[in-house]
């Protein structure tokens, strides 16, 4: 625990906050595999929330369940109650077209379209109808790759193909792009996961930054990663939420012994 | 005589590699290990050896020796009937072998039975000493590497070498014919230029294509040699296909690869690759008896005159045919357009339809291209369909109601006619270089696009 302690931590204690996304006894199905088991999670405006856990446990399906990606997969069926801001979103009158425009996703692998870095940008914004003329378009594209700290690297060659950008400056540029639909909640699956260390910190750097503005939920399977960027901590194992805390509480002080196994390193 | 002594050397080779396992194993004194070639190694070594030595004295002595006494024998007759014509000593050489033989000759006579008893002793020399020859050689090779056998050497490496060397002399064949090729079609088009005055421009631009009509032998007129209505034949053609079957062929790889559940995929794709495994030939007739008769029935019934051979018929059947080739070629490259692609776009909220539009069809583009340039060298190469459908006049028009001719066509009836090969060979061989040229450049272009689009992903 002692390389634990030393870590840069979060703030001690998070103040009460608004709840941005709540779930209600969720229940994930593959065809007959069943991947998430009740969980029930609060999700907090302007927090970072960290889901972790050895890979398989779900991480990724649960977060898939809060902008109903998993609708593209055809086998996967969601029960159980998701609200945003109070309102279900898996009702039959929410548009889950819109939904991910209000809660954006970020994955695994940078995943930039082979299109220019503005038209990467101005995607969103474009299908959404969110601007009116060039001269709005320009300015949000520049905002958001600002807010994704990636102006300064790629002012230059808006024009180019954000496919030519290297791993790191492509993961930004992704962020960049989830933010320009201007969404509350923005998910990333494993963001740093295909980055080297460098970019790492470049994007957890950005991640605490974005949550001035947004609720951040982030999946990582690096624990130290959890620690340094979130606020709140959920720990998922073979589909059960295990525990649901503060992170500091979660890495200081676990309240079940499957966490504390695993943030010892004992499994996973 | 021949055929079998071949056979009887591949039995020998087989013989020996038999007995150099046996020897092999027999110079090991019990100890495998301490060979450097495991035994079939040596086997193999002996049977290269014994096969390719064997064949190569039998051909080259067989066949060097009939080529020096055909020419023996035509001096005879040369010597015999010095005024006759060449053509009429080819004949009678192939009489006397005729005779000879105990088959049917054209004509009998003096000449031809001497020369045909000379044919008779001389090819009878020539089968056994070929035959006895490469029997002896092939034992004597085989004796020779059964002779070198022993644990240190090294069968293994020298039997891959000689297996390299084979390899390399097919790869030679493959390159060397494709060369011949390209090498004669250049000359005979030079030929053919040279014949009508180096007027390449009037090959190229002018339009009235008749090249055979009332020439003499080795003599083309300059003047009927315009090729321009074959080339707008073919374009015409060409485009009436594309135009069916690009966006058929789009769209059905689209619904395929986005749309379709697994279960429709696995039986539609397989019927599309049906599609393009029928004969060109019965889309032919299909085209010449069903679809044309069909346009012809609806203009006429719309008023308009239509040939009962159009360029409509042969270019929508046509179409039709490269539709699973286009298809099927663009639904592997959506396909293969990553699905992290697809998600990052429905992560940001785009529908379906948006999604196909602006990232997949994009990222997917280059292959579609090439898709699409090798649907079109199909096009412009196909014959079968034109043949039937479209028609021989060679009309200068635009109008895809009228009878067209196309390159492949007219290639066709040049050397399925009368006029005599050497005089329609020149025009010919002209039309069939100027094609390869334009679906080698196609071929280049589309798998220049698809190498870069490989390296995009990869
Ligand atoms: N598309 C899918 N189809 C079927 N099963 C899936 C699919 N995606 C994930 N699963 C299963 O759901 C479980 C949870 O997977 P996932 O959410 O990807 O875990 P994590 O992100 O924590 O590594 C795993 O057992 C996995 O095999
Ligand atoms: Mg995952």
């Amino acid at each position: 625990m002692d390389s634990m302690t030393n870590m840069r931590m979060s703030e001690a204690s998070i103040e009460a906050r608004d709840i941005k996304m709540s779930t209600k006894g969720v229940d994930v199905f593959y065809g007959d595999t069943h991947a998430i088991k009740d969980v029930t999670v609060d999700i907090l405006d302007n927090t970072v929330t960290a889901f972790i856990g050895p890979s398989g446990c779900g991480k990724s399906t649960f977060l898939r369940c809060l902008n109903r990606m998993n609708d593209t997969i055809e086998v996967c069926r969601v029960t159980g109650d998701i609200r945003l801001d109070g309102e279900d979103i898996y009702a039959s009158r929410v548009d889950p077209v819109q939904l991910r425009a209000r809660v954006g996703m970020v994955f695994q692998k940078p995943n930039p379209f082979p299109k220019s870095i503005y038209d990467n940008i101005a995607y969103g914004p474009k299908i959404h109808g969110l601007v009116g003329n060039k001269a709005e378009l320009d300015e949000v594209v520049e905002q958001s790759l600002r807010r994704a700290a990636i102006w300064n690297e790629v002012k230059d060659r808006l024009d180019q193909p954000g496919t030519g950008l290297s791993g790191g400056q492509q993961q930004r540029l992704c962020i960049a792009r989830a933010i320009a639909t201007a969404p509350e909640v923005l998910l990333m699956d494993e963001p740093c996961s295909a980055l080297d260390p460098i970019a790492t910190a470049q994007i957890e750097e950005l991640i605490d930054e974005l949550r001035a503005d947004f609720s951040v939920v982030i999946v990582t399977h690096s624990m130290q990663q959890a620690a340094r960027v979130s606020q709140k901590t959920a720990f998922f194992h073979l589909g059960d939420l295990v525990e649901y805390n503060d992170t500091n509480h979660i890495f200081t002080n676990p309240d079940d012994q499957r966490t504390q196994d695993y943030i010892t390193g004992r499994f996973g | 005589m021949l055929p079998l002594t071949a056979l009887l050397i591949f039995g020998l080779a087989i013989g020996f590699s038999i007995l150099a396992r046996g020897r092999a194993v027999q110079v090991s004194a019990g100890k495998l290990a301490s060979l450097h070639s495991r035994p079939a190694y040596h086997g193999l070594y002996s049977f290269l050896w014994v096969l390719i030595v064997g064949l190569v004295v039998l051909i080259v002595l067989s066949v060097g020796w009939r080529l020096w006494l055909d020419a023996q024998l035509m001096a005879d007759i040369r010597a015999a009937l010095p005024d006759a014509p060449i053509i009429e000593h080819d004949l009678i050489l192939n009489d006397a072998k005729a005779i000879s033989d105990g088959t049917l000759a054209s004509r009998t006579g003096e000449v031809r039975t001497s020369i045909a008893a000379a044919y008779g002793s001389g090819n009878t020399l020539r089968v056994w000493v070929s035959v006895a020859l490469a029997i002896a050689s092939a034992v004597g090779v085989g004796f020779v590497t059964l002779a070198k056998i022993s644990p240190d050497w090294r069968a293994r490496n020298r039997s891959e070498n000689i297996i390299q060397v084979i390899l390399w002399f097919s790869a030679t064949i493959a390159i060397l014919t494709t060369v011949g090729i390209v090498l004669s079609l250049i000359f005979e088009t030079l030929t053919f230029f040279n014949q009508i005055g180096w007027r390449v421009d009037k090959f190229l631009y002018g339009t009235r294509w008749s090249p055979l009509s009332g020439v003499q032998e080795g003599v083309i007129d300059g003047d009927k040699v315009g090729a321009l209505p074959l080339f707008t034949g073919t374009l015409l053609i060409t485009v009436i296909a594309m135009l069916v079957a690009v966006p058929i062929g789009l769209f059905a790889a689209i619904y395929l690869s986005d749309f379709a559940g697994p279960r429709v995929r696995a039986w539609a794709k397989p019927m599309l690759e049906i599609l393009a495994g029928i004969p060109t030939v019965v889309y032919g007739f299909f085209a010449a008896i069903t679809v044309a008769p069909f346009i012809r029935g609806s203009g006429e019934a719309l008023g308009l005159s239509v040939a009962s051979e159009s360029a409509l018929a042969a270019g929508v059947v046509m179409g039709i045919m490269i539709i699973p080739f286009i298809s099927s070629l663009s639904d592997d490259v959506i396909n293969a357009v990553p699905q992290s692609l697809r998600d990052g776009s429905y992560g940001l909220g785009a529908t379906k339809a948006e999604t196909i539009r602006q990232v997949v069809l994009p990222a997917a583009l280059p292959g579609i291209v090439s898709a699409v340039l090798l649907g079109v060298s199909r096009a412009v190469g196909e014959t079968m369909i034109v043949v039937m459908a479209a028609g021989q006049g060679a009309n200068f028009t635009a109008n895809p109601l009228e009878a067209v001719t196309t390159v492949t066509v007219q290639i066709v009836m040049l050397i399925t006619g009368d006029t005599d090969a050497k005089t329609a060979a020149g025009p010919a061989f002209t039309l069939g270089f100027t094609l390869f040229c334009v679906t080698l450049i196609l071929n280049m272009i589309a798998l220049s696009v698809v190498r870069k689009y490989r390296e995009m992903y990869d």
